[in-house]
């Protein structure tokens, strides 16, 4: 996994409410077998006209002008800024390879799906919270922007800032630390072997029914 | 000190250790897998030559891509090609790695979160996880059950623990007696429209007062199930008699002894008199009508005879939001459901294809006549054995006599990952459980309701009361 430290990157605003993960990546796109791959249909119904699958080359498509992720300079995007309750819905982790494998590197929002915040943390993606208000500003500056918004995120400070403005955010160590270091989760759990075990051996004792296999 | 809620009761019996930096590490006794969230876990296992910690703790079934019809050809029946490869590729990873699995021409093949408790694979006082986030369904059997992503499925099949943090407690209460025609369907979707889809963020919600002890198991599950839709992770009923009732003689449920000294543990999975929660919500379910979504998420929600809001009451005073819900959903502020023409009816779904939902359905539809209007109106039971005690209940006979298509068991149109699918502008009847953008098909509309008020829309081709059907 891609350690995260700092990101200087521009933001793309989807400033709606509660955008949920099959809009972000549909049905179509699940039936992929890969974990890598689906930058291309990130937001596939409103990104393209014409009908997609995993079998049709994107590039054969015809795109949606009116869509943000197709104009530039919101196609280099590195930064989604988003309205509250960002992902909820599908348990999808597919949807978080397909923002990452956009170029997205962190999402700020007054909120997130649960199941999505905990994906975003196990693919090296920054989801930040920050006040609705602080959100609400962030998008009326972008919005304001001749040019692009750059936002630069250092996560070891905790800070979003523009060359003008900063804004503290809050994350617990725990997600800090892995992210930063770019940790592989199930190592860092076998050093608790031991621990695991002896608790099995426990509660095959206590509870037995729970070990019985199949017919 | 205060006592304990019963999610804090299968917290504590499950936390292996808590690290220094505050994640705790949650022992899960169970893992169900399918074929859309597991290709990548198992690929993972292999990178890193990785076995599964504990085999028994696993059980794989394909049913979200796979086709409604023309299963007696198993494999080969699947149309789509990458379909096909990707349920052929679940059954090569069980074989590879040892997990058992129901594949797709076995009689106990079903949706994953139906087959779980209809086979005793889900058992009170539980952990249990499975990549699809309608897992909270197995909480109706006071079982500690949620969604999780495919890394999170690799690292549970890998060291058969979670990377977690406790959540918080929400107590939802349900007062008063519920009025006839209504169920498990109205209630959670009252409870989502009342606290929002983000409303049990970071919350297990557990459901309490007489009318959920009223509830039946099934019912119970789609309270639970649709908990998600409510933003929480996790939803639990207590465990009682009804629950014991329930589980007893499922194939892989204890037995005898066994069964005498776990149920001896489950009775104590209820919250304690004095526990405190987070959050109490009460609602008040004696003047329920049935409920009906307008829009474009779960909480877009009113009463069958009720109206949609005015932008003016925009929830959050969002109007763009809910302008552009109605403008997808082709309707007005202030307009009413009822009489609404539908196109399509689904009545299935990890929320409403279990053997309760399909009897209700056909106690409403016997001697009737899917309206001429309705292009089509599919029933997909929840499991191979749903639809095989369905058939020998004679319910099959009813349904096809009304005219609704009898279609082998599976996720199918709730996401319209197979062929059934809503085409654009497409109105359905839905007893799912997400009326998203494009969920049931690029641009079709969804409107989610009870099992028994998808059937009198499939009957009258139009949004009905199904009071009126009851008098």
């Amino acid at each position: 996994m891609k350690p995260f430290t700092t990101v200087k990157g521009i933001v793309v605003p989807f400033p709606r409410a509660n955008i949920d993960t099959d809009a972000m990546l549909p049905k179509n796109y699940l039936k992929k077998l890969e974990k890598f791959g689906y930058g291309d249909f990130l937001f596939d119904d409103e990104r393209y006209l014409t009908p997609g699958d995993v079998d049709i080359d994107p590039s054969t498509r015809r795109k949606n002008p009116s869509f943000i992720l197709n104009q530039t300079p919101y196609n280099h995007a590195e930064i989604v800024v988003a309205g509250a309750n960002f992902g909820c819905g599908s348990s999808r982790e597919h949807a978080v390879w397909a923002l990452r494998d956009f170029g997205i590197r962190a999402i700020i929002a007054p909120s997130f799906g649960d199941i999505f915040w905990q994906n975003c943390f196990n693919n090296g993606l920054l989801p930040i919270t920050l006040s609705d208000a602080e959100v609400k500003q962030i998008l009326a500056i972008e919005s304001r922007s001749v040019q692009s918004l750059q936002l630069t995120i250092d996560l070891d400070a905790q800070t979003v800032a523009t060359d003008e403005q900063v804004w503290s955010f809050e994350i617990d160590a725990n997600k800090k630390a892995p992210l930063l270091a770019g940790l592989d989760s199930i190592g860092e759990t076998f050093r608790e072997k031991d621990a695991i075990l002896q608790f099995e051996q426990q509660r095959r004792q206590q509870r037995p029914w729970l070990f019985q296999s199949g017919d | 000190m205060a006592g304990a809620t019963l999610y804090d009761k299968l917290w504590q019996e499950h936390v292996v250790t808590t690290l220094d930096d505050g994640t705790s590490l949650l022992y899960i006794d169970r893992q169900l897998l399918h074929e859309i969230t597991s290709p990548q876990a198992f690929d993972g296992l292999r990178q890193f030559d990785r076995k599964p910690w504990r085999l028994d703790a696993n059980l794989a079934v394909p049913d979200h891509a796979v086709p409604t019809r023309f299963r007696e050809h198993g494999l080969i029946g699947i149309q789509d090609a990458i379909a096909r490869k990707q349920v052929k590729t679940l059954a090569e990873n069980c074989a590879e790695f040892g997990v058992e699995l129901f594949d797709l021409t076995d009689a106990r093949q079903g949706i994953v979160h139906v087959i779980g408790p209809e086979q005793g694979l889900t058992l009170p006082g539980m952990t249990l996880v499975c990549g699809d986030s309608h897992t909270s369904t197995h909480g109706a059997l006071a079982t500690l059950a949620m969604g999780i992503g495919t890394s999170e499925v690799e690292h549970v099949l890998a060291t058969q623990t979670l990377r977690t943090q406790k959540l918080k407690n929400m107590r939802v209460t349900f007062d008063g007696h519920l009025p006839p025609g209504l169920g498990a369907k109205d209630l959670i979707l009252a409870l989502i429209e009342k606290i929002g889809t983000a409303g049990g963020r970071g919350y297990a919600i557990e459901y309490a007062g007489d009318v959920v002890r009223s509830l039946s198991v099934e019912a119970r599950m789609t309270l639970c199930n649709m908990t998600i839709e409510a933003g929480a992770r996790a939803g639990l009923v207590a465990f009682d008699e009804v629950t014991a009732a329930y589980v007893r003689g499922r194939p892989r449920a204890p037995r005898g002894e066994t069964l005498a000294q776990a149920e001896d543990y489950w009775r104590t999975l209820h919250s304690d008199a004095d526990a405190s929660f987070d959050t109490e919500v009460h609602i008040d379910v004696s003047n329920l009508a049935p409920q009906v979504t307008w829009g474009t998420s779960p909480e877009m929600v009113i009463g069958v005879d009720g109206q949609i809001p005015s932008l003016a009451h925009a929830r959050d005073g969002d109007q763009s939001s809910m302008q552009r819900a109605l403008t997808y959903m082709g309707l007005k502020p202030e307009q009413a459901l009822l009489g609404l023409a539908i196109d399509k009816v689904f009545i299935g779904s990890c929320t409403n294809a279990r053997i309760e939902d399909l009897r209700a359905v056909a106690e409403l539809v016997a001697g009737e006549r899917v309206s001429a209007n309705v292009e089509q109106a599919i029933i997909v039971p929840g499991s191979g054995l749903v639809k095989a005690q369905a058939e020998a209940e004679g319910l099959a006979d009813i349904f096809l006599a009304a005219g609704f298509e009898w279609r082998d068991s599976g996720c199918s149109m709730c996401l319209g990952m197979n062929d059934d699918k809503l085409g654009e502008f497409e109105r359905c009847a839905a007893t799912s459980n997400r009326n998203f953008e494009g969920r049931q098909g690029k641009g079709g509309r969804t409107h989610l309701m009870s099992p028994i008020m998808a059937a009198a829309a499939a009957i009258h081709g139009q949004i009905t009361d199904v009071r009126e059907l009851l008098k």
